[in-house]
């Protein structure tokens, strides 16, 4: 009880002082997970709508195996990314291994799955709709797709978010391909561990509090603006 | 055209584009032992016919009997199991590029009216001048001008349809099929969407359209073809048909006691 009253406290007052540390923590973060989450977009996407449209030997299998990726544990992201960017794996000589570049490339194989799968859900289903329409008026099914994802626009907004919270939440990946080393590649899920280990329950407390605030926050805009603009679309 | 003087070699491109535009008609319309099985079942069986530019052509018959399918077949939106379908010109792409089609329900995008319109021409690769052109006269053409930025899915069902329509109408095509579109309208949202019918008709879009309702089949059509259980009974001048159908089935429909 005293650690909650206390963890309060604490985040407070690293809020209110403007704490550098803290705020260089949550930058990094929010400049890790969202990279992740615009790369994720702009291969999740196109993918997951192609799956929806095109029909292919072994669609069936992709289908199932991304769906599967969505449960993908960061550890096992992180560990396969540490092995392709240490000094010996394949792409050692680029030295990006304990860079954010490298968490940001763990992250967005890490939600990339959650997007797409999401995506082809969604595609899929308004395809259903539109299909004779769009064939009708002339629209391959590759002209379809740009039209398809923005038509589904608001829907997909959840598909990213989802991405989104997977990536902020996560530590096992960027503990792993970044190091948690202190102003590089320190952001605040591997600092609350970190903080943990050394037993300071309050400040990662704290930390926590914070990255919970961030992320109803983000999902809380997110939410009015969809519902404003659902209301008026659909 | 007028043009009677021969074609000079740097003018044959733009000769070309009006001849394409004035009467290089994607009609007449074959078909011939068309079937289609689905399921193991014969849906539809040894159809042939041909339409020729002119007449408003309706599709008759009753629940069942295949009308939309044929549409669809005709369209190129489904692909026959037996026979074919045929249009007068060489690539396949530019017949169904001088088409288009009206649902029973209309499918809108979620954008504006104008957008909507917009869309169709988009697809035809026409410049942004001339798409926001046409997309202004059309929706004023079909009194859905006051709805132009408004989100095409608000409207009501029968404004949508109007759209639906506007959407057809902006591109321009030789032959238009209308698949029962006004049979989730009320009366008067069905004689607006009539109205336009009419109107595409008197400037030479081919109408084929099908419905099960008899008095509107009477005002628009031209010529019947009636169905009846997937197979074609009679494509007859619709004055005739009216009132002397060749097939016992067909006067049975016109009765209101088809057995089915």
């Amino acid at each position: 009880m005293n650690d909650i009253s206390e963890a309060f406290a604490t985040a407070l007052q690293l809020l209110i002082s403007f704490d550098p540390a803290l705020f260089e923590i949550v930058g990094l973060s929010l400049q890790v997970s969202l990279s992740a989450v615009a790369i994720a977009v702009f291969i999740g996407l196109p993918l997951g709508a192609a799956l929806a449209l095109f029909k292919f030997p072994g669609r069936g299998a992709i289908t199932i195996l991304i769906n599967a990726l969505m449960g993908l544990p960061p550890v096992v992201v992180g560990l396969v990314v540490y092995i392709i960017l240490s000094r010996s794996g394949p792409l050692g000589v680029l030295g990006l291994l304990f860079t954010p570049t490298a968490m940001i490339i763990a992250q967005a194989l890490l939600i990339s799955p959650i997007i797409a799968a999401l995506t082809r859900q969604v595609v899929a289903d308004l395809w259903v709709e539109y299909a004779e329409q769009m064939r009708s008026l002339g629209s391959g099914r590759l002209r379809a797709i740009p039209t398809l994802l923005y038509d589904a626009r608001f829907t997909l907004v959840t598909a990213v978010l989802a991405g989104f919270g997977r990536a902020s939440a996560e530590v096992g990946a960027v503990m792993i391909v970044g190091g948690n080393i202190d102003h590089v590649t320190r952001v605040m899920t591997t600092a609350i561990a970190l903080e943990v280990s050394k037993g300071d329950l309050a400040l990662a407390l704290g930390l926590g509090i914070v990255l919970i605030g961030l992320s109803v926050s983000i999902n809380a805009a997110t939410y009015s603006v969809k519902q404003r603009a659902e209301a008026v679309w659909t | 055209m007028t043009n009677t003087t021969p074609i000079a070699a740097n003018d044959s491109a733009s000769e070309k584009e009006t001849h394409a535009a004035s009467n290089s008609s994607i009609l007449p319309l074959r078909v011939s032992n068309l079937g289609f099985k689905a399921k193991g079942e014969d849906l539809l069986q040894d159809i042939s016919f041909e339409l020729h530019a002119g007449p408003r052509t309706i599709i008759m018959g009753p629940n069942g009997a295949g009308k939309s399918l044929l549409l669809r077949l005709c369209h190129g939106l489904l692909e026959p199991t037996s026979g074919t379908v045929t249009w007068h010109s060489n690539g396949t792409n530019a017949a169904s590029m001088k088409q288009a089609m009206v649902f029973q329900r209309p499918v809108l995008l979620r954008r504006t009216a104008a957008q909507n319109i917009d869309y169709g021409l988009k697809l035809r690769n026409m410049p942004s001048a001339k798409r926001a052109q046409i997309t202004d006269d059309v929706l004023n053409r079909t009194g859905l001008a006051r709805f132009a930025d408004k989100p095409a899915r608000l409207l009501s069902g029968g404004e949508q349809q109007k759209l639906a329509l506007a959407r057809a109408w902006a591109l321009n095509p030789d032959v238009l099929f209308l698949d029962e579109p006004t049979a989730s309208l009320d009366p008067a949202a069905a004689h607006a969407i009539e109205t336009i019918v009419q109107t595409m008709h008197d400037e030479g879009t081919r109408i084929i359209m099908t419905t099960h309702d008899l008095a509107q089949a009477k005002r628009l059509a031209d010529e019947v073809v009636f169905i009846h259980k997937g197979r074609m009974l009679e494509q007859t001048p619709a004055d005739k048909f009216f009132e002397t159908p060749q097939c016992g089935e067909a006067a049975a429909f016109l009765r209101g006691e088809l057995r089915w």
